[in-house]
């Protein structure tokens, strides 16, 4: 299951996947069936070398503890990743995620899910960082040093479903349509620099972060080493890996807001820049200037989201389409209007935002 | 005189893209030349690639690339259409009562694409003309970065009145940049930040204001709209500035 040695020898191929994302404001839960139908819609977007989805709110029982979603190659692969997660938290409950056999998908890895918390006093070598460090340094450890192990996802109430198939066949695998969910998010990827393995697939995530990304992040390889840095590991091998990063690196760590946050992705141009006020044109050069590493380059229309917010942001010269669509309580995010119209028709307003502006979804409450 | 029309009503839903035009392109053979299309939803290619006289009725949302590369039909959307609707049409007409997305007729040689209401982004990018072949789009509400950009030829027309975004100027980010050939008429004025570098927005003469009179009149037909309206307010053309603005990019002169 791991990616050919030589995956950087794969040859380039148009691309255009596709993403959808939808939030409920008033945590109305949505079921599993409303996302899958539309990432079906443009099921030609993806070439089912990968799909998958994100969901918030959909373990309210265990919703104050650390959900670890795994992905193991092998037996010992399970065990490694236990012996990890029994060292560094207490382990509430844990199961295997539930899927059926089907026919698309002929040699899936195994699937198991591991409520924890972090231990009052951890005695490792992780001891003295805050909770959520705690929690991202354990992450990097396993998919680091477990042969044939990642984590898939590691957030509190949510989880990704993800693999190598198209996404009605990842959503069919996962028995994803006996779930409800405030947010989803969904993809179908049609990769195009990176391969197509099981961990390669959309969503990415790192504590409650999420995010699917339909482009390309050509900044990859500067991004990536930015992280390192900064203790954030890429292992996944596809470039969407680093911006689940930098989001918990500028957001939770640095105090960013996602507004800055989403500037930093996505800069004013420099001739933009100059045209602002005394305020403003301190404020981005500062911000071009402190966060330059982290900027993303090439194209990309992303949905991001955690567990109160879902936000939309493109490239700034928007090299990847991206619609919002609204109706009631629920806003829609998606690659193309039909998806959108597919699951709900009538809506009470669809527009497409400006390149390099984020879209911002809260919850009410 | 008109030619007799032999109608046929579809109903798209969930019909695979490939299944459905299988289907229209065997109705063509069998003479029918006017399809109403209902609950359209994200099939791609519709019409694309046909030609000589047919029409399309569409309800609903068609997918990418509708009438790409066709030449002579008349399609009418009367919803909203997605990306690269127009890609390469060398002739026909796309009328679009709602919004469009990105990449409108791309690279067009000929025909019409009117659109009542917003535009997406590289909007008539790479448009051509050749002889008579004078491919027009004309975009009601506003559009987004690039519009007519590396342009060669044909006309764009930017309204900007029947808008979502209000807040926004009417065309986006390097607007005609790279264009040599072809011309932007743009309704009112263009915040001079947005024209592409090297090029101006100049004042419109009788010339110009007969073409735009005429493109106008049709449009307003098409769309219910009164053209005196559309009429009242003044243009501004952009126009290139040289017929081969980076002939010497890469050369030493």
């Amino acid at each position: 299951m791991k990616a050919p040695d030589k995956y950087y020898d794969f040859e380039k191929d148009i691309s255009g996947c596709g993403i959808f994302g939808v939030i409920h404001k008033k945590r109305g839960m949505i079921p599993g069936n409303m996302p899958i139908q539309a990432m079906t819609c443009m099921h030609d977007r993806g070439n089912g070398l990968g799909g998958g989805f994100a969901a918030y709110g959909i373990y309210p029982d265990h919703a104050d503890k650390y959900c670890f979603h795994m992905m193991c190659d092998d037996n010992n692969a399970i065990e490694g990743s236990e012996r990890l997660l029994r060292k560094y938290f207490d382990l509430h409950h844990f199961e295997p995620i539930p899927t059926r056999k089907i026919l698309a998908i002929p040699n899936p890895p195994m699937f198991n899910r591991y409520f924890v918390t972090v231990p009052e006093r951890p005695a490792n070598e992780f001891a003295e960082l805050p909770e959520e460090d705690y929690i991202v340094a354990v992450v990097m450890k396993i998919n680091t040093t477990v042969p044939g192990a990642f984590v898939v996802s590691s957030g509190k109430n949510m989880g990704a479903f993800k693999g190598v198939g198209f996404p009605e066949e990842i959503a069919d695998f996962f028995r994803l349509e006996e779930y409800s969910a405030y947010i989803w998010t969904g993809h179908n990827r049609f990769p195009t620099n990176t391969p197509g393995w099981w961990g390669g697939a959309h969503p990415f995530t790192i504590l409650n972060w999420s995010i699917v990304h339909n482009g390309e992040i050509s900044s990859y390889g500067i991004n990536r080493r930015y992280l390192c840095e900064h203790d954030y590991l890429c292992t996944m091998m596809t470039d969407t890996e680093v911006v689940a990063y930098e989001l918990d690196m500028l957001i939770r760590k640095h105090g960013l807001s996602w507004e800055m946050a989403a500037k930093c992705f996505a800069p004013p141009f420099w001739d933009e820049i100059e045209r602002m006020d005394k305020d403003d044109k301190e404020l981005y050069t500062t911000l071009r200037a402190t966060y330059g590493p982290g900027m993303l380059n090439g194209p990309f229309a992303i949905l991001v989201a955690d567990n109160n917010r879902l936000m939309g942001l493109n490239d700034r010269i928007k090299l990847r389409p991206l619609l919002v669509a609204e109706k009631d309580d629920m806003i829609f995010m998606s690659s193309e209007e039909s998806a959108v119209r597919d699951v709900c028709p009538d809506l009470d307003r669809v527009w497409m935002p400006k390149a390099g502006e984020p879209v911002i979804v809260d919850l009410e409450d | 005189m008109a030619i007799k029309r032999k109608k046929k009503t579809l109903v798209a839903k969930r019909t695979y893209y490939k299944q459905f035009n299988e289907e229209i392109r065997a109705l063509v053979k069998e003479g029918v030349n006017h399809f109403t299309i209902k609950e359209c939803n994200g099939q791609r290619y519709i019409a694309t690639a046909m030609e000589g006289d047919i029409k399309f009725d569409i309800h609903g949302v068609p997918g990418q690339d509708l009438g790409a590369f066709m030449r002579g039909p008349h399609i009418r959307i009367h919803n909203n259409a997605q990306d690269g609707v127009g890609n390469t049409m060398d002739a026909g007409r796309v009328i679009i009562e709602g919004m469009a997305g990105d990449v409108i007729g791309y690279a067009m040689r000929g025909g019409e694409i009117f659109i009542k209401n917003d535009v997406g982004y590289r909007v008539g990018i790479h448009m051509k003309a050749y002889m008579d072949h004078q491919p027009k789009i004309v975009v009601g509400g506003k559009a987004g970065d690039f519009l007519g950009e590396y342009m060669a030829g044909g006309i764009i027309l930017l309204l900007g009145m029947f808008s979502d975004k209000p807040d926004s100027p009417i065309a986006g980010r390097s607007l005609g940049t790279g264009m040599h050939g072809g011309v932007i008429y743009v309704r009112g004025e263009v915040p001079e930040d947005q024209i592409g570098p090297g090029l101006h927005a100049q004042p419109v003469d009788s010339d110009d204001m007969k073409i735009i009179e005429e493109l106008v009149k049709d449009y307003a037909k098409e769309l219910k709209l009164d053209s005196k309206d559309i009429l009242s307010e003044n243009f501004v053309k952009i126009r290139p500035f040289s017929h081969r603005p980076y002939g010497n990019l890469y050369v030493a002169c």
